[in-house]
């Protein structure tokens, strides 16, 4: 689905990213994991093309990204960011059908789709006409899924989504997006710093370390073929024992 | 939704645009007058006049100083006004040798100007004692003062300084005062009356003269220079109304004059009645003009000033706010445009207004443009600053939910910039309202107008007819933008 070739990126003459290449399979999910700074946020700049590499392409579904372009590449990728990036001047309803509404659908189709949304982010219909403030950190980030997922995207971007949660509302909203993931069967590239939900989530996990990938694969492989000492470390460091996402309890 | 900003700026404008009607017809001949008494005295008995015979005219009176009116002239926006000799000679044509009066009417034909013969007095330099005194000590001329050095000089600051005021007389005259001082004008008159100083300066028609039961000492060696009154009128003023001018040569002397000053000064009678005596006494004239009530004068003066601020803020509005954007999407552009906005707000009001009027001429569009022009800063900066101020959270959901430029400002950034924008539009609202009131020195009317007629009169209530509802119109403007406040600011976002 995403293409990633002989990618730089640097900033004030530091490179923050530097990757041979890239790929995000079909109806997988991708865990993008690695210390601060290892530029897994980078990497999900590139793709939604909100900065462009210094060398190199990014691609997606066989189109390469262009600033002619990347507007209706957009709309094909829902994207959620760690604070959920909700318009504080639009209810969630807004919010989620702002860019629907942009592109001219029925209001008819818009309320439907919102309705299934919700039902399917389990966020309860009168929610919606909250202003963003008035809603608990769970709920926007729901408001935010739903927001991502409106135009029926064919990727998900998740930039650390459950990051900014108490491990409480964290733990039911893990299963609650994994079970989205699997009804809807989409290709997900998602960005964490906790080896445990990564491995919960993902088919394929891509360590970096200092702009570079150390190693990619399963959990398991992780654990059981560490490519370099770092990765060891790492697995100690988040205390993942074995594969199979202890914490997550799947 | 964002637009709603623009848009009920622009509805509002509209709005009082329309309460205020049309501007009322001008007539054939315009006549102005300097923002002091005797000119405007001046220009009223011409305006009279020519109105009583068969010329109808209209006076804009107390337009600023020489500059504005001279100005006015020679663009057309007025055809007369009343002038002095000594001001062609030192301020028009400075530097030039016009010692005749022939010399000045070619210098003035030059620049499609003619003038009158002189109105019959000299309002120059002279000065003054109390009568009482002056009789006791048998002096009638300057040159009388020379025996008497024991006399305390109290000069106007401007007399004192000036090398043509007292360094100048001093020398010309040889007089051996020592004890002299500077001081204000006013306080100059209280010292002649308690006995602090014996003589001081004056202009030769002041209406105190009278009043303080001065004598003015004659210039018996000629030292100060004419200032002769005379009316300059443009060359292609009709024959008929030349005529009706050429009637006013000779008719007034100093002690006309002064009497005149007294009356509108003193006793407080309106310039209008002041002239209307005059042509009475001199032309045997009925011309009864009627003045307008209070209350139609406060509503005529009301819709000028509404005018001047809706067009200039609503002009403002429009251009600001692009601009404050553009700033902030390119910000090297943005620091050009916010220092230009910024050096606009230093120029000083009179000078922007000053630099109009060969552009634009007198009135309302050239105190429109400069209002506008001082409109400009505040809007910019805080559309800018609100725009800034946006979290790099939702400027980016905004980016990558894939809609375009124009889709993001309008749909995500502006809205979140209201609250800012609209606190910059009510800045530059009160601003523009109490700004306009000098729109009165250039002829653009408005509640300037008495505020500047109070001053010279030193009638606090006159000037309370200006300020008052200057400072009402202003407290309304701001409760109206509140009130639009709570349509244009999403819920969300307010405080």
């Amino acid at each position: 689905m995403f293409e990633l070739h002989d990618i730089t990126k640097s900033y004030a003459g530091t490179t923050v990213l530097e990757l041979e290449a890239l790929s995000v399979t079909p109806g997988k999910t991708l865990a993008v994991i690695g210390p601060s700074g290892c530029g897994k946020t980078t990497l999900v700049r590139l793709m939604i093309g909100l900065i462009q590499p210094d060398r190199g392409t990014v691609s997606f579904d066989g189109t390469v990204l262009t600033p002619d372009n990347v507007l209706a590449l957009r709309h094909r990728i829902g994207y959620v960011i760690q604070e959920g990036g909700l318009f504080p001047h639009l209810t969630a309803r807004g919010n989620v059908a702002l860019m629907a509404r942009y592109l001219g659908w029925d209001r008819a189709d818009i309320d439907a789709r919102v309705a299934e949304l919700a039902e399917l982010v389990r966020l309860p219909l009168e929610m919606l006409e909250r202003y963003p403030a008035k809603l608990s950190g769970g709920q926007r980030q729901r408001v935010a899924l739903m927001r991502a997922l409106m135009l029926d995207p064919d990727l998900l971007l998740l930039d650390e989504p459950l990051g900014a949660l108490d491990p409480m509302i964290r733990f039911e909203l893990q299963n609650e997006l994994k079970a989205v993931f699997e009804a809807l069967g989409k290709t997900v590239v998602l960005v964490t710093h906790d080896m445990a939900e990564a491995a919960f989530f993902a088919d394929s996990i891509l360590l970096l370390r200092d702009g570079r990938v150390v190693q990619q694969g399963t959990a398991d492989e992780l654990a059981e073929r560490p490519a370099d000492p770092f990765v060891v470390r790492f697995m100690q460091a988040q205390r993942v024992g074995v594969a199979g996402a202890p914490g997550a309890g799947s | 939704m964002s637009c709603r900003v623009f848009y009920i700026g622009i509805l509002a404008a509209v709005l009082l645009v329309g309460l205020a009607g049309p501007v009322q017809a001008a007539p054939s001949v315009t006549v102005g007058s300097k923002k002091f008494t005797e000119s405007v005295i001046l220009g009223e008995i011409t305006t009279q006049l020519l109105t009583a015979n068969g010329v109808p005219a209209g006076h804009r009176e107390q337009l600023g100083g020489t500059r504005v009116l001279w100005s006015a002239l020679r663009k057309g926006d007025i055809d007369i006004y009343p002038e002095y000799t000594g001001t062609l000679r030192n301020e028009i044509f400075a530097g030039r040798k016009l010692p005749t009066l022939a010399a000045l009417r070619t210098a003035l034909a030059g620049r499609g100007v003619k003038m009158t013969a002189p109105l019959g007095f000299n309002n120059t330099y002279a000065l003054g004692m109390k009568r009482g005194l002056a009789a006791r000590l048998g002096i009638r001329t300057i040159s009388d003062l020379k025996a008497h050095p024991e006399l305390v000089f109290g000069f106007s600051n401007e007399f004192m300084d000036r090398a043509d005021g007292w360094p100048g007389l001093k020398r010309f005259y040889g007089l051996p005062q020592t004890d002299v001082r500077g001081l204000d004008h006013d306080l100059a008159y209280r010292g002649l009356e308690a006995g602090t100083i014996q003589v001081t300066d004056l202009y030769s028609t002041d209406a105190e003269i009278a009043y303080y039961h001065l004598r003015t000492l004659k210039d018996d060696q000629g030292y100060f220079p004419d200032y002769q009154a005379v009316l300059l009128y443009r060359s292609d003023l009709p024959a008929k109304a030349v005529a009706v001018l050429k009637r006013l040569a000779g008719t007034i002397d100093e002690a006309g004059m002064r009497a005149m000053n007294a009356q509108a000064k003193i006793q407080r009678v309106s310039e209008q009645k002041v002239a209307a005596g005059f042509l009475r006494k001199h032309f045997q004239l009925s011309a009864p003009r009627r003045r307008a009530g209070f209350w139609q004068r406060l509503w005529q003066r009301t819709v000028e000033h509404l005018t001047l601020v809706a067009v200039s803020l609503s002009a403002a509005i429009g251009l600001a706010i692009p601009l404050g954007v553009w700033a902030w999407l390119r910000p090297r552009t943005g620091q050009v445009i916010l220092s230009v906005a910024g050096i606009i707000q230093t120029i000083p009001a009179l000078a922007l207004l000053v630099f109009m009027i060969p552009l634009l001429g007198i009135g309302g569009p050239p105190a429109i443009v400069a209002l506008f022009l001082y409109s400009l800063l505040p809007i910019i900066r805080n559309t800018y600053a609100g725009l800034h101020d946006i979290p790099p959270p939702v400027l980016e959901s905004a980016q990558a939910l894939g809609l375009p430029l124009r889709a993001r400002l309008r749909l995500v950034q502006l809205p979140l910039a209201a609250r800012g924008i609209l606190a910059g539009i009510k800045t530059s609202a009160v601003i523009n309202i109490g700004t306009a009131t000098l729109g009165a020195l250039i002829g653009a009317g408005g509640y300037g107008q008495p505020i500047l007629t109070g001053i010279r009169l030193d009638d606090v209530g006159l000037i309370l007819q200006g300020a008052v509802p200057a400072a009402l119109l202003a407290l309304a403007v701001q409760g109206m933008f509140e009130l639009a406040e709570r349509l244009v600011v999403p819920k969300g976002v307010r405080a």
